[in-house]
């Protein structure tokens, strides 16, 4: 086994100058402000580009049209796109999940028919999973599909729903079996969002904005093919995709947390308070944890590459990022001032959305009790 | 890129590990400390496994490993705060390394690294001040940082007090005034070294309270169940975890870029410094809390953890003053000379 080693090999730098200069020469420029729909197109012509060039579906096997990059590769990847302030792809959700979980649970027709268009972002796909009555107890859900004919009809309510309104596709869990144990009786479906009893609606944030969708199912139609994995067997499918969903995006979050406080230094020089003890402390604790959070990424990558798999120590990766992230834009919003408290710029409109990085993607408490569970071995609440 | 130990490393690691659980088990740290004492011959037998010099270089007498190998067995020996004048020794010796001049390095390196004389280190500022010199009361040769760099004297030419500190596991002196002969080197690197020398201490130590809460929270009853299945007490103990990883993270990076990426040093070694120390006491304070009034006993063993946690993670400096440093060289955004 290796010694310590952060340092790139020669091939992960050849790969980093790819990228980088790749990027260089193909950046969008800053996404069009103030029309969401001139926003989207803008960026599904990005994915588009991304695609042409092969970079679209950095960890997808090479045989589904991804790039088949190493976890190192995609660390790097997406530590450059962040670096160089890249927009987000149009089709997030179907790159990080909805084309994992078909590559890796879907049968032979589900990913001719399906990986294609994620990957060129021909057709949006958004998760149907939370509900409003069941979010951290997610195996809680309500929504129902009944069987008939060949085909099913689901009949319930989801929420959180990010890209709602532009999906074709949506990853769906409802309950099949209503006697089953509350985990054994889900299905993992592939529903068409273009029908009579898909109703989107979209759901007013503290922010002002609408980012999120609630879904109103009225017997909406499912065909028996667009069913990934077994029919009672979806937890275990959605369980996968969560984890590479975490898995992915760390080296990201870390550059983007990083450049946040670069951003944050240069406000407190341009108002000279860099001299200010308080700030300097606050400073401090967040260039120290922003950097245990890429080093603990990068222990945690190592493993993975060793084992294969994705383990709970990733946890602390999200809950490390929420809590970072958060206190970044309220030491923002106390350096600016009075500024920083004016409607609609963009510190204000980040500092309110940091709110929801606690919630969103597992609740700090949800990941705590991960950790006290699957990392320390603590006895189970339940 | 590989950010894990290595097979040599990791048999460090085990090899450090069962040896001080075997000698110096909490009893034992018991008896020392309520003695105030070392044990010459577990000392002596510290120095036959080539530990003191494990990170000096072969041709000064030492083993020529590096600064990760050095933190992994200090890791294992805060632990199992084992009452040992290592650090002290380890710890003049990184400095020394850095920035002695030839004759200083062959006249006490080769004998730091056979144990045949032991170290200590602190500072006393231009106000006279003394820090809290580690393992001066029994060393040989001490490390004194003046505020200019460091000076190099024999702990006979120094006026020292010794100081009974909460932490009875090792122990302590200040010192009058500066005296010695000046080390020309590079005193930052050999300060940013021995700052990464006590974070790595520092990480052992609170890995170990993060155990004793977890054990306790495992078997403790309370209402009917075990209490570690609350979250007001699991919530609390993840914290413990977090601390320590995120501790453990930036102490070996910090210790992995002394050796092979210099000009990360100085900063990397701040930040080391002040997460190790506000983990391992938010660790220890926080398993005080989870253990209840038992914790608060004499008889049980947190106290010698605790209360090292505490000394340890302000030897060389506090953890605010860490964090300054950390900021002056963010907010310079290059790598800049230690504050001594």
């Amino acid at each position: 086994m290796a010694r310590v080693d952060l340092t790139l090999t020669e091939s992960e730098a050849a790969f980093r100058d790819d990228v980088r200069a790749w990027l260089e020469q193909n950046h969008p420029g800053p996404s069009p402000e103030g029309d969401d729909a001139a926003e989207f197109e803008f960026r599904r012509a990005w994915q588009r580009k991304m695609h042409e060039a092969g970079w679209a579906g950095i960890s997808w096997p090479e045989e589904y049209g991804g790039k088949g990059a190493t976890l190192i590769e995609q660390a790097i990847f997406n530590e450059e796109l962040a670096r160089q302030r890249v927009p987000l792809p149009a089709n997030v959700l179907g790159l990080v999940m909805g084309g994992p979980v078909v590559i890796a649970h879907g049968e032979p027709e589900q990913k001719e028919r399906y990986l294609e268009p994620i990957l060129s972002a021909e057709e949006i796909w958004c998760q149907g999973f939370s509900e409003p009555e069941s979010g951290s107890d997610l195996a809680s859900l309500k929504t129902r599909a009944v069987k008939s004919n060949g085909s099913w009809k689901v009949t319930g309510q989801k929420v959180w729903t990010t890209y709602a309104h532009e999906a074709k596709w949506c990853m769906l869990l409802a309950r099949t079996d209503q006697d089953a144990p509350k985990h054994k009786g889900i299905t993992y479906f592939i529903c068409d969002m273009d029908q009579p009893g898909v109703e989107v609606r979209p759901l007013r944030q503290i922010t002002g904005e609408a980012e999120f969708n609630e879904i109103f199912l009225e017997e909406a139609e499912v065909p028996d093919e667009n069913v990934i994995g077994e029919v009672g067997g979806g937890w275990q499918v959605a369980i996968t995709t969560l984890m590479f969903e975490r898995a992915g995006l760390g080296a990201a979050a870390v550059m983007g947390l990083k450049r946040t406080l670069e951003d944050l230094i240069e406000i407190a020089r341009e108002r000279g308070l860099d001299s200010d003890p308080i700030v300097r402390q606050r400073i401090a604790e967040f260039k120290i944890g922003i950097e245990a959070m890429r080093l603990g990424a990068l222990r945690a990558l190592t493993m993975t590459m060793k084992t294969g798999i994705p383990g709970p120590e990733g946890s602390l990766g999200k809950w490390q990022w929420a809590k970072y992230n958060q206190g970044l834009t309220e030491l923002a919003s106390d350096l600016l001032g009075p500024e920083g408290l004016r409607a609609n710029t963009e510190w204000s409109y980040r500092f309110l959305r940091s709110r929801a990085n606690s919630i969103e993607g597992g609740t700090t408490e949800v990941l705590k009790n991960i950790v006290a569970e699957r990392v320390l071995g603590l006895p189970k609440l339940r | 890129m590989n950010f894990d130990l290595s097979d040599e490393q990791q048999e460090i690691k085990s090899t450090a590990k069962s040896f001080f659980a075997d000698r110096f088990k909490p009893e034992k740290v018991r008896e020392l400390a309520e003695a105030r004492a070392y044990d010459d011959g577990l000392t002596k037998q510290v120095a036959e496994l080539g530990w003191p010099g494990i990170a000096i270089a072969e041709d000064d007498g030492g083993q020529g490993l590096g600064m990760v190998e050095l933190a992994v067995l200090l890791e294992e020996a805060g632990f199992a705060s084992a009452p040992l004048p290592l650090l002290g020794s380890a710890g003049a010796a990184l400095v020394i390394s850095a920035a002695g001049s030839d004759e200083q390095r062959s006249e006490w390196l080769p004998k730091l690294a056979s144990g045949e004389a032991t170290g200590a280190f602190g500072g006393v500022d231009a106000d006279g001040v003394s820090t809290l010199f580690c393992d001066l009361p029994t060393a040989d040769v001490a490390v004194v940082f003046d505020g200019e760099g460091a000076l190099l004297a024999p702990a006979a030419e120094l006026e020292f007090e010794p100081v009974e500190t909460i932490d009875a596991t090792r122990s302590y002196a200040t010192v009058s005034s500066p005296a010695g002969e000046r080390l020309p080197g590079d005193v930052d690197a050999g300060r940013d070294r021995l700052a990464i020398a006590i974070a790595a201490e520092l990480v052992g130590v609170g890995q170990r309270t993060l155990e004793m809460a977890t054990d306790y929270a495992r078997e403790r009853q309370q209402f009917g169940r075990p209490i570690g299945a609350y979250q007001a007490v699991s919530h609390r103990i993840a914290e413990i975890l977090l601390g320590v990883e995120e501790a453990r993270s930036l102490t070996l990076y910090a210790a992995w870029a002394a050796d092979a990426e210099p000009e990360s040093l100085p900063v990397a070694a701040a930040m080391a410094a002040a997460r190790s120390a506000d983990a391992a006491w938010e660790g220890a304070a926080s398993t005080l809390q989870v253990l209840g009034g038992i914790g608060f006993t004499w008889e049980h063993d947190l106290q010698f953890w605790l209360k090292r946690a505490r000394v340890a993670g302000r030897m060389l400096g506090t953890p605010r003053e860490h964090r300054d440093r950390v900021a002056e060289l963010a907010l310079r955004g290059a790598a800049a000379p230690a504050v001594a």
